[in-house]
């Protein structure tokens, strides 16, 4: 029997099943009192889903608000936060859109479809927006390289990436992947997609005009994904995942791609008033937040929804995580042109309800009314906790457990080798290569540079040429905040900008990932907390403003939370992409420069880590103005075209860069060192970046870098077939080549 | 004397159209969008057809698309001379609808796989290899999950002896018999082949190789001669 609103008023106290729903008692009685009597099932699924931590932020809220609070101000701010993404203006009439997004829960459940529904969920978003999506990445986190359950969840996770996006065509042009035993029951997968449109033709979120029909397009809804959003990424895993294994949803890449395509044809044609994306919550979150921000009322009649599977009932079409569809607000008038282009597309497309002016939205199920709520109190306003915090109680003393005490290594050639062999130094070519890295003919740069490059000419028919493109990073390190998490974040931050800059690109906005373990214990919520502020602070300090992101909580198993994981992405822009600058030694006979300075920073290290497992210490101290004066220098070196290639310094310090350099275009070089060999060559301090000029162009770079304070340093030459630092080691490239590339495929096959 | 006009074809899901008609355009000749729908090649003077998932590679990779209307029209059309090529998933599709002989089964590894692959050019007598000396060395990209050609030990006999094998593999990357990375029919008007000229045509973006531009640079060649 269909529990309409009408019973609902008649047994007020029937027991309602909230609790099972992942909804506390204040919650569910702040339903009651909304309502004026007790929800329908239907109502309870609405709500459930939309308070649920995934889809209201109900315990970051209080701390997100910095992101606006100390916003630097910026010209390029076209769309800030709230919206499915953020939007920013790179010139020439021409806007990015892009947003990166946590699909954690579902990807350790079932690797490959929960991988696969993360690249499928935020390429929607960007859709939504208006544009077109033009490349995805990802940022992976994975347990021990080899650790039994990880040769389980890697391998699907890659695959599900990889025949997601490449059936997509969307070229994957960067990310992460990174190993560390604390991710083993929580495996991150972070996916980010990018997006461009031409500046007015922005599309949002919302309903407007009585009258206006809403049509549900795309593919079926089915059983798969019930309760996604409140079960599965609000709730810590205990060890019943088998038992959730029908809430991962199964992806259908090539529904999407019609979906694309179907979606920029009807964009061209002007038939869309307001578009949302059916991501977590489907179809409750789509009628709620677009009645929210339109005229504010909808009538849904839910019979007309396609079903997949005829059993369903109203809660569970509310509640399903069905993929590949979008809501569309339309016109009457242009619902036939609408329809037209989704029959071309051979997408089905159906007329569900409309928008009113009742200020309700109002849903039938069989002629009776099943759903009758004020739509902001589902969208808008969820519940809000200022959840309580405080410092970890082993905090102090991980601090206090510095480096110092380690042994430094004799045999400096073979850290560098032992580093280089590591999984997280390793190449990760059996992972990118399974990644189509060049359709849609854009590509400019791809892993392994240090940031994708797109060039943006080309990428609609008929818009004016512009030499443009844009750079993307991701970057993000779990020990740094585990070890100090105001840093941490600060540090992710300062890595993706560098890694921008380093290619010749200007860093202009932000998205953020932030992946944390369960806000509900005070310790998890300080690092939160720390996270959040110093990432708003350096936000403001670098001059660019976080657009959009993602909270992913309860990334814990019982008791144990992950390394707080804050998983930065920036955007940058470059005025002509030709003068993009390569990754590493691209020849022979140019100078090897290396820009900032270097201090004995070991805490968090990649060869602590490696060498001795060992955790401690404070990480590298982040100097946000040396940071914002070495992209400076590198921007404006590379619009001069004075560099011929560059590659920043991160984990593993200056022994790696220079092995990667060498390895980019298999070009060897020889360097000296004027300090402690080790620190030199193995400390992870910040705001570095190894660049190679040609020599008659060193003077005019070394003044260049004079002027912004950037201290610069002659290291050596290139050239040869070794890597050679001068009385400390030599070692071929092709030794190198072999160690880096062995890792990987020795442990996966 | 007007431009040489060459059909990319869309089939849904078809990924790399916009590609190949940039390609064409790059080396002077008119891109015609063909859809897959419309039974109707537009007097094009060649046809590509281009690499993606049509109708997602549910079924066996390009089994669906050639029963496509347009198909109806291109294969008789193949038949009699029209230059053909497929790339990849086009590739598939011409091997699905008879045009050239064999299969693409999973790549021995079972991974999907992209880098940058060596080749060599086996054969000139083509209508898309023409501006390439025999034997030539070259790098295309190759992106596929299902590259691997197999066919019966007969028609792989045929295939060398009628030396129909136009290009080979340097460096095996997915299994495929005698290291075939691409064949042509007898007349040598249809060619298909798994890696990707198009994205190989600038020193910009894409593979660091312009190698692709031969294949492009072959038909118009053979277009303005005919």
């Amino acid at each position: 029997m269909t529990d309409s609103v009408k019973r609902a008023a008649e047994t007020p106290d029937e027991p309602m099943p909230f609790a099972e729903l992942g909804m506390k008692q204040d919650e569910y009685d702040r339903v009651k009192e909304i309502l004026g009597r007790r929800p329908t099932g239907s109502e309870l699924a609405i709500y459930s889903v939309m308070w649920s931590e995934h889809c209201s932020y109900k315990s970051s809220k209080v701390h997100l608000r910095q992101f606006a609070t100390k916003a630097p101000k910026s010209e390029a701010l076209l769309v800030g936060m709230g919206e499915n993404a953020g939007v920013v203006d790179i010139g020439d009439g021409w806007a990015a859109t892009f947003k990166i997004e946590s699909h954690n829960h579902p990807s350790y459940v079932e690797p490959h479809q929960g991988a696969a529904t993360g690249v499928g969920g935020i390429v929607r978003d960007i859709m939504s927006m208006g544009a077109r999506p033009i490349a995805v990445m990802d940022a992976l986190r994975f347990g021990a390289a080899d650790a039994v359950d990880t040769r389980r969840v890697l391998p699907g996770v890659v695959e599900g990436i990889s025949s997601y996006g490449n059936c997509l065509g969307l070229p994957n042009i960067g990310g992460e992947v990174v190993f560390d035993p604390c991710y083993i029951g929580n495996p991150l997968v972070n996916a980010l997609c990018v997006g461009l449109l031409r500046k007015d033709q922005i599309k949002l979120a919302t309903a407007p005009g009585p009258g206006n029909k809403v049509v549900l397009f795309g593919a079926s809804t089915g059983p798969d994904g019930i309760g996604g959003a409140s079960v599965l990424a609000s709730a810590t895993f205990e060890d019943e995942s088998q038992a959730k294994r029908p809430a991962v949803q199964v992806g259908d890449p090539f529904m999407e791609k019609l979906l694309i395509e179907c979606c920029l044809e009807l964009y061209a044609a002007d038939v869309v008033v307001g578009i949302q994306d059916l991501g977590a919550a489907g179809v409750s979150c789509a009628t709620t937040e677009l009645a929210a921000k339109g005229t504010g009322g909808m009538k849904v009649d839910l019979n007309l929804v396609p079903l997949r599977d005829p059993s369903l009932r109203p809660g569970e079409i509310l509640m399903s995580e069905s993929q590949e569809r979008m809501m569309a607000v339309v016109r009457p008038d242009d619902i036939p042109a609408f329809m037209a282009i989704c029959e071309k597309w051979d997408v089905p497309a159906t007329v569900i309800g409309e928008v009113t002016d009742t200020g309700r939205l109002v849903m039938t199920w069989d002629g009776e009314v099943i759903v009758d709520i004020p739509p902001g109190t589902a969208a808008d306003e969820g519940p809000v906790y200022e959840r309580p915090f405080h410092e970890p109680a082993g905090q102090a003393a991980l601090n206090a457990d510095t480096p110092d005490r380690l042994a430094r290594p004799e045999d400096l050639r073979a850290t560098l080798l032992k580093l280089l062999g590591s999984p997280n130094l390793a190449s990760k070519e059996w992972v990118t290569n399974q990644y189509d890295r060049y359709v849609r003919s854009n590509t400019v740069l791809a892993q392994p540079a240090d940031a994708g490059v797109l060039r943006v000419s080309e990428v609609m028919e008929g818009a004016e040429p512009t030499t443009r493109g844009i750079a993307l990073s991701t970057d993000g390190n779990g020990r740094y905040a585990k070890l100090d998490p105001y840093a941490g974040a600060q540090l992710a931050l300062a890595e993706a900008y560098r890694n921008v800059a380093v290619t010749g690109a200007q860093p202009l906005a932000v998205t953020n990932c932030l992946n944390f373990g369960s806000p509900e214990d005070p310790e998890v919520m300080w690092q939160f907390a720390e996270a959040v502020r110093g990432l708003a602070d350096a936000c403001r300090t670098l001059g660019v403003p976080v657009t959009g992101g993602n909270v992913s909580f309860y990334n814990q198993t019982g008791s144990t939370a992950i390394h707080p994981t804050p998983v930065v992405g920036v955007l940058g822009v470059i005025d002509d992409v030709a003068r993009r600058v390569p990754s590493g030694f691209v020849a022979d006979g140019l100078r090897v420069v290396l820009l900032g300075d270097t201090a004995e920073e070991f805490g968090g290290s990649e060869w602590a880590h490696v060498e001795h497992h060992h955790l401690g210490g404070l990480p590298p101290r982040a100097d946000l103005e040396a940071e914002r004066a070495l992209a400076t220098v590198l921007v404006e070196a590379a619009r001069r075209g004075l560099l011929e290639g560059s590659h920043d310094l991160s984990d593993g310090g200056l022994a790696i860069a220079l092995a990667e350099s060498c390895l980019a275009h298999g070009v060897g070089a020889t360097v000296e060192l004027t300090g402690d060999p080790f620190t030199d060559l193995f400390s992870e301090s910040a705001s570095r970046a190894l660049v190679v000029v040609r020599p008659e162009s060193y003077d005019e770079f070394a003044s260049l870098c004079g002027r912004h304070d950037v201290p610069c340093y002659g290291l050596g030459m290139t050239g040869g077939s070794s890597l050679v630092v001068r009385d400390v080691f030599e070692v071929s490239v092709e030794d190198l080549r072999e160690t880096h590339t062995a890792a990987l495929p020795a442990l996966f096959g | 004397m007007s431009a040489a006009r060459v059909g990319v074809v869309t089939f849904p899901g078809t990924l790399d159209d916009q590609d190949a008609a940039r390609a064409v355009r790059l080396v002077g000749a008119e891109a015609v969008p063909l859809w897959h729908a419309d039974r109707d090649l537009k007097g094009v003077d060649a046809v590509f057809l281009p690499g993606g998932f049509s109708y997602g590679d549910y079924l066996r990779c390009g089994a669906i698309s050639r029963f496509a209307p347009l198909m109806d029209d291109l294969v008789p059309a193949a038949r009699a001379g029209l230059p053909v090529i497929g790339t990849c998933n086009g590739f598939q599709i011409l091997c699905e609808a008879h045009l050239l002989p064999g299969a693409l089964t999973r790549n021995a590894s079972l991974h999907y796989v992209c880098r940058d692959q060596r080749l060599k050019v086996e054969q000139t007598e083509t209508a898309w290899t023409g501006a390439f000396e025999r034997g030539q060395e070259i790098v295309l990209p190759i992106k596929h999950g299902e590259g691997r050609y197999v066919a019966s030990e007969d028609t792989l006999a045929a295939l060398e002896a009628g030396g129909h094998v136009v290009f080979r593999y340097v460096g095996n990357p997915n299994g495929s018999l005698n290291d075939i990375a691409g064949i042509r029919n007898e007349a040598g008007n249809v060619v298909g082949l798994m890696p990707h000229p198009e994205h190989a045509v600038e020193e910009l973006v894409g593979a660091p190789s312009t190698d692709g531009l031969g294949i492009f640079a072959s038909v118009l060649k053979n277009l303005v001669n005919a």
